[in-house]
C-alpha cells in the first residue's frame, strides 16, 4: 500500500516508477518504430491516433458529461475543411489553421449545445445525427469546399521542415496526439472536468452546489467539438485528399463505438477502443485476401447479405464486436483492465 | 430585516396547490424545522428555495435580496446549500471527489489552467492541493477519513449521507438545507447526525433549515418549528408550544383521541 504525503500526488499523472517506466518504454517504442515497421503500417498508427484524438474527446461528452452525440463526423467535417479552406484561402500556416479550424467547430458545438440543454438520450442523439448529416451536405454544397469533387490538400510545411511521407507525418502527429490526450486527462482530473462528471451523475445537486450547468455542457459540447475538429484537421493531411462522403454517418456512428469499447469514462480506454477498432477498420477491408476464409465470407455475403458481395463486412463484424463486449464487460475495455488488475493483485487467491 | 424570509410563497401543479400562502423568518445562527405528514410540501418548498422549482407567486428573500427565480446555481452561489431526502451523490467519485466538487465555487481553475496541469507549482496544482486541504478538514469534521478513497456508489447508507452532508459543508454556506437528514438511519448513526447538525450551528455558525420526521430530534434541537399540512401553515413556534397545538396533533395523530400525547 502505498501512502500518500502530499495532495497533489491525488492527480499528478505519474503515480508511481512503474508508471514513469512503462510510458518511458512506450515512447522509446513509439519513437522508433517508424523507423523499422513497413510504410504500410505507419499509416495504419497514423490513422489510429487521429481516432485516438476524436474519441478521447467524444469520449469527454458522452462518457464524462453524459450527453450523447451521433453527428461528431460533422465536427471531423468542420476540421478537415476548415484546416484545409484556411490554409489555402487564407493563407494561414498549418499550426495555426489546425486550432482555428478547431475553435471555428468548438464554437459551432456549443451553439449545438444549447438546444441538448433540453433534450436527453435519445432525443439528442437524434438531433446531433441530424446535424452530422446536415454538415456534410451543405458543405457539398459549397463552391470553396470543392463541392462534390473533394478538396486536396495544400503542401505541409512547417519552419523549413517539408512533410511529404507519412513517416514525416507521423513525427507531427503522435506528439500532439500525446498531448491532446494529457489535456484531456487533467481537463477530467481538475474543476471543469469535476463539474462535468457531476452533471452525469446526479444534474440536480451539481447544480445547488453551484456548478452551472448550461455552461459546462455547452462547455462539454464545444471540448469535444475541439478534439473532433483537430482530428479532422489531422486526417485531412494523412488522405490528402477529402470528400464530404467520406464523414458520412456511419463515421460517426464508428467514433460512438470506441468510445464504448474503449469505456465510457475512460481516457486510456479511449485510447485503446481507438486503436483496436482503428486498426480494425483499416484490417477487415482486406479480409477478402485472406486464403480460403476470404473466399468463404465471400460465398456466405453474396448467397445471404448482397449482391455486391462482402464490401461491407467490416460493419458487420464492428457490430459483432460491440454486442459481444456490451454482453460480457459493459465498461468495455477499460472493464476488463480493471478486472484483470483485481485478478493479480490477489493472485493466487 | 430577517436573514432568511420566505413571503406568502404559493406554487401550483396543474389544479393542485402544492404551497399555499407560507410565509415565515428565519434568524441567523437558529435551527429552524419544518414538519408536516407526508406529501405536505416541505420538500416541495426547498425545491422553491433551491430554484429547482418556479414558485407561482411570493417572495424568497436572503440577506434582504430576493432569491425567487434564480437558477440553482445562483442560488448556491448567494450562500444556500442543501441535502436531499433520496441521496442525490456522484456515485463514480470518490468520496474525497464529491466533496471537492463542493469547492466547485471557490475554484477558478478553467479549462485552460486545468488542462496545462503541469505540476505542483503550476496554478491548477496549487489550487487542487489547497481544496483538498480544505475537504480535509470537513473529512475530519465528520469522521469520513476511512472512505476517502471509496466510491460514494458503493459506500452504506448512513455514511453517503454523511457525504452528502460534507459536500453540503464544503460549499461554505451561510444557509443550509437539510432534508430528512435522519431518513432511515439507526438510533445511534441519528444520534451522531444530531451531535452534527449541532456542531455545524455552533462551531461553523451555520443557519440551518431542517425537515425531519423524528420528533425526538427535531423536539431536542430545534429553536423553531414551522408545521403544515396540505401546502398550507398550521402553526409556527417554540418546540413546545407547537408540539402541544391541537391541530398539528391532528396531522400527525388524526383525530378523535384526546389522550395522545406526541
Amino acid at each position: 500500500m502505498d501512502m500518500k504525503r502530499d495532495y497533489y500526488e491525488d492527480v499528478r499523472i505519474f503515480t508511481s516508477g512503474a508508471v514513469i517506466f512503462w510510458t518511458g518504454i512506450l515512447l522509446l517504442l513509439l519513437a522508433i518504430f517508424p523507423f523499422v515497421a513497413k510504410n504500410y503500417y505507419v499509416y495504419v498508427v497514423n490513422f489510429m491516433a487521429i481516432n485516438v484524438i476524436v474519441v478521447v474527446g467524444l469520449n469527454i461528452l458522452v462518457g464524462y458529461t453524459g450527453q450523447i452525440s451521433m453527428g461528431h463526423a460533422g465536427f471531423f467535417a468542420i476540421g478537415a475543411y476548415g484546416t484545409i479552406v484556411l490554409m489555402t484561402q487564407a493563407h494561414f500556416p498549418f499550426l495555426l489553421a489546425l486550432p482555428s479550424a478547431g475553435l471555428i467547430a468548438a464554437f459551432i458545438g456549443f451553439l449545438l449545445g444549447l438546444p441538448a440543454l433540453r433534450l436527453e438520450g435519445p432525443y439528442l442523439a437524434i438531433a446531433t445525427l441530424g446535424f452530422g448529416i446536415t454538415t456534410t451536405q451543405i458543405i457539398g454544397k459549397i463552391q470553396m469546399f470543392g463541392e462534390r469533387q473533394g478538396l486536396h490538400a495544400p503542401d505541409l510545411i512547417i519552419g523549413g521542415w517539408h512533410i511529404k511521407t507519412d513517416k514525416d507525418f507521423y513525427f507531427l502527429l503522435i506528439p500532439i496526439t500525446i498531448a491532446m490526450v494529457i489535456i484531456a486527462r487533467n481537463i477530467i482530473k481538475t474543476k471543469v472536468g469535476r463539474a462535468f462528471i457531476s452533471i452525469r451523475d446526479a444534474d440536480i445537486a451539481a447544480s445547488t452546489i453551484g456548478v452551472n450547468l448550461t455552461y459546462y455542457k455547452t462547455l462539454a459540447f464545444a471540448v469535444s467539438a475541439f478534439y473532433a475538429a483537430v482530428g479532422g484537421g489531422l486526417y485531412a493531411f494523412v488522405l490528402r485528399f477529402i470528400e464530404p462522403e467520406l464523414f458520412s454517418m456511419f463515421m460517426s456512428v464508428t467514433f460512438l463505438t470506441m468510445v464504448v469499447v474503449g469505456g465510457l469514462g475512460s481516457i486510456m480506454g479511449s485510447v485503446a477502443g481507438a486503436c483496436l477498432l482503428g486498426f480494425l477498420d483499416l484490417q477487415l477491408r482486406n479480409i477478402l485476401e485472406i486464403p480460403y476464409f476470404g473466399d468463404w465470407i465471400r460465398m456466405l455475403s453474396e448467397s445471404y447479405f448482397t449482391l455486391t458481395g462482402a464490401s461491407n463486412i467490416q460493419l458487420i463484424v464492428f457490430g459483432l464486436i460491440l454486442i459481444v463486449i456490451m454482453l460480457f464487460e459493459p465498461l468495455g475495455i477499460f472493464g476488463m483492465w480493471i478486472r484483470s488488475k483485481k485478478y493479480w493483485l490477489a493472485w493466487p487467491f | 430585516m430577517a436573514f432568511f424570509e420566505v413571503k406568502d410563497l404559493s406554487i401550483l401543479f396543474g389544479g393542485l396547490k402544492a404551497l399555499d400562502n407560507i410565509s415565515f423568518k428565519v434568524k441567523k445562527g437558529e435551527v429552524y424545522s419544518i414538519i408536516g405528514p407526508n406529501g405536505a410540501g416541505k420538500t416541495t418548498l426547498f425545491n422553491c428555495i433551491n430554484g429547482i422549482y418556479k414558485a407561482t407567486s411570493g417572495q424568497i428573500l436572503f440577506k434582504d435580496k430576493t432569491i425567487t427565480g434564480k437558477k440553482p446555481h445562483q442560488v448556491a452561489q448567494a450562500g444556500i446549500a442543501r441535502t436531499f431526502q433520496n441521496i442525490e451523490l456522484f456515485d463514480n467519485l470518490n468520496t474525497m471527489e464529491n466533496i471537492m466538487l463542493g469547492r466547485h465555487l471557490y475554484m477558478k481553475t478553467g479549462l485552460f489552467r486545468g488542462g496545462f496541469l503541469w505540476g505542483k507549482n503550476s496554478f491548477a496544482g496549487k489550487e487542487e492541493a489547497v481544496h483538498r486541504k480544505k475537504v480535509e478538514e470537513i473529512i475530519d469534521l465528520l469522521d469520513l477519513q476511512s472512505s476517502r478513497e471509496k466510491l460514494v456508489g458503493g459506500l452504506p447508507y448512513g455514511i453517503r449521507k454523511q457525504v452528502e452532508l460534507a459536500r453540503a459543508l464544503a460549499v461554505e454556506p451561510e444557509l443550509l438545507l437539510l432534508d430528512e437528514p435522519c431518513a432511515g438511519m439507526n438510533s445511534e448513526e441519528k444520534q451522531d447526525m444530531i451531535f452534527w447538525v449541532k456542531d455545524i450551528q455552533d462551531e461553523l455558525g451555520i443557519t440551518i433549515l431542517l425537515i425531519e420526521h423524528d420528533m425526538n430530534m427535531v423536539m431536542d434541537i430545534s429553536d423553531r418549528i414551522l408545521a403544515i399540512n396540505f401546502g398550507q401553515t398550521i402553526t409556527e413556534g417554540d418546540p413546545e408550544s407547537v408540539r402541544k397545538h391541537p391541530e398539528v396533533l391532528k396531522a400527525y395523530l388524526g383525530e378523535d383521541d384526546g389522550e395522545c400525547t406526541a
